[in-house]
């Protein structure tokens, strides 16, 4: 079980949260003059990197707000966390 | 001294610089690809690169849940297709892979659990797979040590029943078909990594590995959880998510258990292995992770869901935990087919479900790279089916964890 | 072996009464289930699993291979090590042949706490306690766990120190797992977030590689010296067989305490080559490494065997720490640490002896040289795996089973390692070992699940009201968590007649239902319009204020997700409600988008499902029901009109909305109250309702009266493929503005025309239901593989049609209306023909009442 950092609460057991996959991925501005290619990686495509990973949780069990995380994949070492809307700081 | 052995499985060659096919990654899947290549359409300048040794990874991490009870006319037909071949598959590899059809059990614990598994019956049957319904009755007349009484939180209200389903041992199966491939001359390349593959003019080429380079008329990846790294390494991207997924074991116990349960709702899915051991699946953790493990909370519900359905396994124990990493796609279905880059073909996104689908995922792919074109079977399972919609949603539908 | 008049660590005081495969035999206070059987005489404990051999008592600790029992009481348990179970009055065990036996649910509840800690020391061995100490002292908050018995020193209020406690995983950012065994029937599991982890869990021994190395009286050197100075058994003859110094102690131990001891050293350049015995050991040939041939016979009760010492680095392995081979001490030690943890004392390799290492003993027969005793794995085994072509470790485990049993292997692993590398001609650095996982030892289902066990296994969620269902015979289906409602059976009624009946009171009087657990969400801010805009398909900037207005949200694949009912309150703020089951996912996904994607966006969402109860009063009568029990609200038409709410008090002071709101058609309404007044509310418009002659109903009746109209159930009628176009609810869709999903319903595949589409089926049996989940064909008569054209979503009898009806999806469906299909079922082949999807007042002229 992971031990996530809330930018908000701090270190919370990961039973607290549920998981959002990966951050910065944005709505498409203007949907409807997405491809259908384009519109497919919005809705179906995201990242899945062996090693560092930028991915999105919510507090779900505490503040209820959603944040970004930087975490390994092969090792589930936590780098930090850092608020949604920011670039990654890690 | 090897090459005389009675008992020889497979020799460990050196890599050729060359081979009509290179399939990347030596788990059930790929060596299955390999063998059927070979097998049934006469292609043996063949190598499967695995980085760690055959086998390694999902092929022998997994529950050993075999069916083809899905809802979807063309995942019923691929899964079936598959179960056809598990059927035969110890006569035609001449190895005791322990298939025993002893029915696996799908439990409905509400009333919208018991239209799907109706539903799925249905479909089934008018697919020709062999499906039942039986209500609670029935499920404590097939098996007595699921907890049928009204009262449990999560009651068994009836369940499907798929007679010809059931479990074999993965070991064995690895050793068979590898055997098999070997034996019909597919070079088993272990300890080789790719580490790249070469593209030129929108065709592969190559690949890269620790190695040397291996040049290849067509590439097949079977890479699994790493499906979307080593696809990665020819700039395709793919629509998957890489997920750990344990299971675990009891110490070897008398008879107790006959068939194979699953249960969406209580998220358990559980049978008893022939030497003896309880081995039970649980639910996928929720974050993505190439670790090889995953969280302890996720055991912990999953025994507790556990004895809600056998209260006699409160004494069991617990005698070893694992994780496996699973590629899981959008729509719970995978993708067999090709990619934007000519001659590269990929077989992933089988999810929590691949054992399964060992031989039959094996055969298409296999019958894809011998023509370079999707066989019937597998021609829903496409990339294009993120962009046109059609996808194969064995989700919510077929209401089953894996 | 025989107990001496005094010495051990026992309490000679007390004679325990334990029960041994039906047979009473003697222990005191100390001993185990082992200590106890040895000093009974007994050495046959256990058969093997594949072949069925004696097996004895080959340790005195958790790395046993052999001695695995089943217990009958105090606690049942099948497949325990003899040397793990502390003997208690009243045990009962008996023998097994390597398959436990279940003896029914565990009744027990099992503790689990959570603690946090600064430090978690893990064994209570020399450098555990060094460990413990300077820790405490440095005033950190410290868990020190130790497996044996105890007890260990008090170390101040900041300390938790628990013995009989194992430390069974170890999982990301230093959760560990314990296991305390707080009586012979209870455990208790600590699960311990640590700052850091020292590991002090020390090593254990290894046993050497001979014919007959598994006949009962060999045992590992370490355990005869253990069972002589703790327990005072004493053999009257020994062979003890070594590689290393702490063999050689062992035997001038067993030799002081008055045994005839032989030393066998192979660093002298002898071995046990065999050791010989039917059913236990008599005795051992021994002779020289080099000349196996030149063998002498020794007599012996006991050969201890010393073949080195294994670190023990579970915990370690677990966190996937690195190991490396040490060659001196022929063993595997750490290699590199894992984050914030640190090994210490015997477990590093410190004070391990130098061992002369000898894997396999040369001249015996291979096929009873056993490496693994708890797998039954022999040297003829492996030689087998690795003719075979296997060259990796796993391979070897997989194809020989080497490693895998109930013990994990730790006996087996290393020897199996070493002589797999001797046969494949390469050194066992190269080779490795397998993975450790976790538990460290066995921990039982009942254990694990805790106290999550029949109630508390999931909560089930109900409303105010539920006494009152209970109390007038309701019959309950699980939705979600909830309890709700499914029928009322009235007395000598079965489900259809009580449906029925409770349809005909909806279409013809009034009637109730607890609609509580529909979700319900407070949406509030100045931008609330715009946000629900942007994700229900129809809009609601447009929406007035007092008024409600039916959504349909999709997800961004553009299939239906969850429907409900949004009224505006107020200019900045509206309340959404939800289906039973998807009130949490709704919430959820709402605060996903409002944080991540548009957190510009000025609203506030709160969930306040449970703060409100809902009573739906439906029917002709019910603006009687409801005139007489809110005097001050003018229910005519003109003043209340569809699709508007009230708000008033109830009782004088619990604020009280009515909603016009149908779901049936029918006249109808909704009144919420806050949750304290949701059973006086049920209770109040019952009242009101009896000389009207109010009918309770279930979800069963809200089903039929909703597909008579054909409103669609999200999650029956959708299954997460089905887009609101499907469902022909395109007056819902907004042409006009972007909502999430919408762009999905365009692409190729999703715009088809020949989807599958709802639509209504008539029977041509009116008195024939069909089943939901039946399919749909057009040729009854084709072999399969049959061409579906859909399936059955809802199927009911309906009182108001006076037959049955179903809703189903079907491919081109809209174009298939008043054309036949059929269903071939288990019992024969039932014929529909298509209809429009509503049943009943296709006009709506009934929801003015």
């Amino acid at each position: 079980m992971l031990l996530i950092p809330c930018p908000y609460c701090g270190e919370r057991d990961e039973v607290e949260f549920r998981y959002g996959g990966a951050a910065h991925v944005s709505y498409p501005e203007d949907a409807s003059a997405a491809d259908d290619r384009e519109w497919s990686r919005y809705v179906f495509y995201r990242p899945n990197p062996s090693g560092r990973f930028c991915e999105r949780w919510v507090h779900q069990h505490g503040c209820r707000r959603w944040f970004n995380l930087v975490r390994d994949t092969t090792t589930h070492e936590i780098a930090g966390s850092y608020a949604i809307g920011q670039e990654t700081s890690a | 001294m090897a090459e005389s052995h009675p008992d020889l499985l497979w020799s460990s060659p050196e890599p050729r610089g060359s081979y009509d096919v290179v399939i990347v990654g030596g788990g059930g899947h790929g060596l299955f690809t390999a063998y059927y290549l070979a097998a049934n359409h006469g292609i043996t300048n063949v190598a499967v690169l695995e980085r760690g040794w055959l086998g390694g990874g999902n092929a022998v991490r997994n529950t050993t849940v075999i069916r083809s009870n899905y809802l979807w006319d063309e995942s019923a037909a691929i899964y079936e297709h598959s179960l056809k071949l598990w059927e035969g598959l110890a006569a035609e590899l001449d190895y005791d892979i322990l298939f025993d059809q002893r029915g696996v059990l799908n439990l409905a614990h509400n009333l919208g659990d018991a239209r799907e598994g109706v539903r799925r019956v249905n479909a089934n049957r008018l697919n020709g797979v062999d499906a039942e319904w039986l209500d609670a009755d029935g499920v404590r007349a097939f098996c007595p040590v699921v907890n049928t009484d009204p009262g449990i939180r999560y009651p068994v209200l009836g369940a499907t029943l798929q007679r010809r389903g059931g479990i074999a041992r993965h070991d064995a199966l690895v050793f068979a078909v590898a055997r098999a491939a070997a034996g019909l001359g597919v070079h088993l390349i272990q300890g080789c990594e790719v580490t790249g593959i070469e593209v030129t003019d929108g065709a592969v080429r190559a690949v890269q590995t620790n190695r040397g380079r291996i040049a290849a008329g067509r590439v097949g990846l079977c890479a699994a959880g790493h499906s979307s790294v080593v696809a990665g390494l020819a700039g395709v991207e793919l629509p998957i998510q890489s997920h750990p997924l344990q299971a675990l074991v009891s110490e070897l116990l008398e008879p107790v258990l006959g068939c194979v349960v699953m249960s969406n709702a209580v998220h358990v899915y559980v049978s008893q292995a022939h030497k003896g051991e309880l081995v039970m699946g649980a639910g996928i953790d929720t974050y993505n992770s190439y670790a090889q493990r995953g969280s302890f909370h996720v055991i912990e519900h999953q025994m507790a869901a556990a004895l809600e359905l056998f209260p006699i396994f409160a004494r069991a124990h617990v005698l070893r935990t694992w994780a496996g990493i699973v590629d899981v796609c959008p729509d719970a279905s995978p993708i067999v087919g090709g990619t934007p880059v000519d001659d590269l073909f990929v077989n992933c996104g089988w999810g929590t479900g691949g054992f399964k689908a060992t031989p039959g995922s094996g055969w298409v792919f296999a019958w894809t790279l011998a023509h370079g074109e999707p066989h019937e079977l597998n021609r829903s399972f496409s990339l294009e089916r993120f962009e046109t919609g059609a996808l194969i949603d064995e989700h919510g539908a077929a209401a089953v964890a894996h | 072996m025989r107990r001496l008049a005094d010495g051990g660590r026992l309490d000679r005081s007390t004679t325990l009464a334990v029960t041994w495969d039906g047979r009473e035999i003697e222990a005191h206070p100390g001993d185990t289930l082992a200590s106890a059987l040895l000093a009974a005489g007994i050495t046959e404990v256990a058969r093997s699993t594949v072949h069925g051999r004696p097996r004895g008592i080959v340790s005195a600790g958790a790395e046993e291979p052999c001695a695995y029992v089943q217990v009958d009481a105090p606690r049942s348990e099948p497949l325990v090590a003899a040397t793990l179970v502390e003997a208690v009055d009243g045990l009962v065990a008996a023998p097994l042949a390597g398959f436990g036996r279940l003896a029914g649910d565990d009744l027990e509840r099992h503790d689990r706490r959570h603690h946090h800690c600064d430090v978690l020391v893990v064994g209570g061995g020399t450098a555990g306690a060094a460990e413990a100490r300077r820790a405490a002292a440095a005033g950190l908050r410290v868990v020190w766990a130790e497996r044996d018995t105890g007890p260990l020193p008090d170390l101040g209020d900041d300390a938790l120190c628990l013995s009989r406690t194992t430390a069974v995983g170890s999982y990301d950012d230093n959760l560990v797992m314990l296991v305390e065994r707080v009586s012979s029937t209870r455990r208790r599991m600590w699960q311990v977030r640590a700052g850091e982890v020292v590991l002090a869990t020390g090593a254990h021994e290894r046993p050497l590689v001979f014919a007959g190395n598994d006949l009962p009286g060999v045992m590992l050197a370490g355990a005869a010296r253990t069972y002589l100075e703790r327990f005072a058994l004493v053999p009257e003859r020994a062979v003890v067989f070594t590689t290393n110094d702490a063999g050689t102690e062992t035997a001038e131990a067993l030799r002081a305490a008055g045994a005839a001891v032989t030393l066998v050293d192979a660093r002298a350049g002898h071995a046990v080559v065999a050791a010989e015995g039917e059913g236990r050991l008599r005795s051992v040939l021994v002779a020289p490494i080099a000349t196996p041939a030149d063998a002498e016979r020794v007599e012996c009760e006991l050969l201890a065997v010393s073949g080195g010492f294994e670190p023990v680095l579970d915990l370690h392995r677990h966190r996937r720490g690195g190991v490396r081979w040490d060659a001196p001490r022929a063993c595997f030690v750490p290699h590199g640490t894992v984050r914030n943890q640190r090994i210490v004392g015997t477990a590093m390799g410190d004070g391990l002896p130098t061992v002369a290492a000898l894997w396999l003993v040369p001249g015996g027969e291979e096929r009873h040289a056993y490496v693994d005793l708890q797998r039954d794995v022999t040297v003829t085994d492996l030689r087998r795996a690795v003719g075979a072509g296997l060259e990796s470790i796993e391979h070897v485990k997989r194809y020989t089973l080497v490693g895998t049993g109930v013990d994990q292997g730790r006996t087996a692993k290393t020897n199996a390692a070493a002589i797999a590398a001797g046969l494949l001609g390469r050194e066992i650095a190269e080779i490795g070992t397998s993975t450790t996982r976790p538990p460290v030892e066995p921990v039982s289902f009942a254990v694990l699940a805790g106290r999550a066990r029949g109630p508390r296994f999931e909560p089930v969620r109900t409303t105010p009201i539920h006494a009152w269902h209970v109390n007038h015979g309701a019959v309950f289906e699980d939705v979600g968590q909830w309890k709700r409602p499914w029928y009322y059976p009235q007395p000598g009624e079965d489900m259809d007649a009580a449906v029925l009946r409770e349809c005909a009171a909806a279409r013809t009087g009034v009637a109730m239902m607890d609609a509580s657990t529909l979700g319900k969400i407070d949406i509030q801010g100045p931008d609330s319009a715009e946000f629900l805009n942007r994700l229900y398909t129809n809009s609601y900037d447009t929406l007035r204020v007092g008024r409600c207005r039916y959504g349909l949200l999709c997800r961004a694949d553009g299939m239906v997700f969850d429907d409900g009912v949004v009224t505006r309150v107020a200019e900045d703020r509206f309340f959404a409600t939800t289906t039973t089951g998807g009130a949490a996912a709704v919430l959820d996904w709402m605060e996903e988008w409002l944080q991540t994607e548009w957190p510009e966006l000025r609203v506030h969402l709160t969930s306040v499902t449970e703060q409100w109860q809902t009573v739906a009063v439906v029917g002709p009568r019910s603006r009687d029901l409801l005139s007489s029990a809110f005097g001050a609200i003018d229910f005519s038409n003109e003043a209340f009109p569809f699709m508007t709410f009230r708000d008033t008090t109830f009782h004088k002071r619990f604020p009280a909305r009515v909603s016009r709101v149908s779901f049936s058609g029918e006249l109808a309404y909704e009144v919420s109250v806050p949750s304290d007044a949701g059973r006086l509310l049920w209770l109040g418009l019952w009242k009101a309702g009896e000389p009207l002659g109010v009918t309770a109903y279930g979800t069963e009746t809200m089903h039929v009266l909703r597909a008579e109209k054909g409103f669609v159930i999200v999650g029956q009628d959708t299954d997460g493929t089905v887009t609101p176009i499907d469902l022909g609810m395109d007056w819902i869709v907004s042409k006009t503005k972007p909502f999430v999903g919408r762009r999905s319903l365009t692409r190729p595949d999703t715009a088809r025309p020949d989807r599958k589409q709802l639509v209504g089926l008539l029977p041509d049996d009116p008195s024939v239901r069909l089943d939901e989940g039946a399919q749909l064909v057009l040729d009854p008569e084709q072999a399969p593989p049959v061409t579906m054209i859909g399936h059955v979503t809802s199927s009911y009898r309906s009182a108001a049609l006076g037959r049955t009806f179903a809703l189903a999806l079907v491919r081109s469906g809209r174009e298939r209306l008043g054309e036949p299909v059929y269903s071939p079922g288990a019992d024969g082949i039932t014929a529909a023909r298509v209809v429009e999807p509503v049943f009943y007042d296709a006009e709506g002229l009934r929801r003015d009442g």
